[in-house]
């Protein structure tokens, strides 16, 4: 077991962790944040996707050790105090959302698109979002929710 | 079946030289790991056989990308990212660009690093061929004798890889840095990727080429290929073949046809799960007749 200690959604943690023990696996277990999802455990499929010192990664393929010092953010990060972020909220409105399981690595994944390109273009979309698998609503509604958030200017 | 972790050790030493004195302590105990996007997959899947692993990743000294005057110096731990973003990069080496964004997705690509790519040693891996094309050359590193000196050893990349996953970089060295010459203008450059789709598809066959020509004729050609080989391969005889023939109109048959059974001589491929060694070998003298006719003057 090693010690390590990081920010998560903003407020500090201090773990004892076995240090290869995966990133997802000690927000599901040891901290009990279970919106990030497990999909493939591959680096393939983007349901684990978090913000690590505010780079898009999936949680599956970081050892914990090397998030010692780090800051995170997961899907639990994203809201304040109650209220959906405005990209949450586009993908509830425009159908971006619907079985759940691979919206939390899509929120992040927009919200990293977004830091980077506040105005995407369809093609910059479609790449940001391509390590990001969705097998229930299809691609069409989340791009028209991306579309949105960025016109709202919310990142 | 996945991997139990209490199995595995991990340590992230907080210096370059203290990683090096790690390795150098007890060569071949421990892994040196980056930004885990191949070994950890390995973990999940419980294919990892090592269980001493060192991080790398925290390591500022290997994260650098430094361009001179006649080269751009890309530090082992530079991420595809950290590549992608590179203006001198982007002005110079569009090749190794090209190869970057084929790799994984944005958040892989956050995370992977050029020196994972080429130890990791694929033969189908993204950025080998423009490497190899490029004509870089590779300096690893390891602990010296003498204290507080770091031993380096420089070799043309060509020499790295020596059979399927194996290459010279002994259990001790760690991959410092890939230099490649950037002064390539007037040379014609080309690079396709042929996989199943666009995104995250590893390559079925992979193509890098530069070429300038004197008049019609190939002053210079290279060509760097993945997956044609048990490792990423320069091809020499293919590039044997074209040096000083014509690209000109009543030439370019013959030059393609030359140039197709030169590649063909030196073809090993293989069948996996990716595709066939005749599919693959039908197609890399595809990429290379569509390059050679791109040329025609």
């Amino acid at each position: 077991m090693t010690e390590i200690t990081f920010t998560i959604n903003g407020t500090p943690r201090t773990l004892d962790v076995p240090p290869m023990k995966r990133l997802l696996d000690v927000l599901r277990e040891d901290l009990h944040l279970t919106g990030t999802k497990e999909g493939c455990g591959e680096g393939e499929c983007g349901a684990c996707a978090v913000l690590l010192d505010g780079n898009l990664v999936n949680s599956c393929l970081v050892p914990a050790l090397q998030v010692n010092g780090s800051r995170l953010c997961t899907i639990e990060g994203v809201s304040t105090e109650g209220r959906l972020h405005p990209i949450q909220q586009c993908f509830l409105e425009r159908g971006g959302a619907q079985c759940g399981i691979c919206t939390p690595g899509m929120i992040l994944a927009t919200h990293h698109l977004l830091d980077k390109h506040p105005s995407p273009t369809l093609e910059q979309i479609q790449e940001g979002l391509a390590g990001n698998l969705c097998r229930c609503t299809g691609y069409m509604r989340i791009f028209e929710s991306v579309q949105e958030a960025a016109k709202l200017g919310t990142s | 079946m996945r991997s139990d972790v209490a199995q595995f050790n991990l340590s992230a030493p907080p210096s370059l030289d203290a990683v090096l004195a790690q390795l150098a302590a007890e060569p071949g105990k421990h892994t040196p790991i980056a930004g885990g996007t191949e070994l950890m997959v390995a973990l999940n899947t419980g294919r990892l056989t090592q269980h001493s692993l060192v991080s790398i990743h925290q390591l500022k000294e290997l994260r650098f990308i430094r361009a001179e005057q006649d080269a751009i110096h890309i530090g082992s731990g530079a991420t595809f990212t950290d590549i992608r973003r590179s203006a001198e990069i982007a002005a110079d080496l569009p090749l190794l660009i090209e190869s970057a964004s084929w790799t994984g997705t944005i958040a892989n690509q956050n995370r992977a690093t050029l020196g994972g790519n080429i130890c990791n040693a694929s033969p189908a891996a993204d950025t080998p061929p423009a490497l190899l094309a490029y004509g870089a050359s590779i300096t690893l590193i390891s602990a010296s004798a003498t204290a507080g000196k770091i031993a380096t050893r420089t070799l043309p990349y060509t020499e790295f890889h020596l059979a399927y996953k194996k290459t010279v970089l002994r259990p001790e060295e760690l991959v410092h840095s890939v230099s490649v010459p950037r002064n390539f203008s007037g040379y014609r450059q080309y690079i396709r990727k042929v996989g199943t789709r666009n995104a995250l598809a590893i390559s079925k066959i992979a193509l890098a080429a530069l070429a300038k020509l004197d008049g019609d004729a190939l002053a210079d050609i290279r060509l760097g290929a993945a997956s044609l080989t048990d490792r990423p391969v320069r091809c020499s005889a293919a590039e044997a073949a074209l040096l000083g023939k014509s690209v000109g109109p009543k030439a370019m048959d013959a030059t393609v046809r030359a140039a197709r059974a030169a590649l063909a001589s030196e073809t090993h491929t293989i069948d996996d799960i990716r595709s066939t060694a005749k599919y693959r070998s039908a197609v890399a003298g595809n990429l290379l007749e569509e390059f050679l006719r791109s040329l025609a003057v």
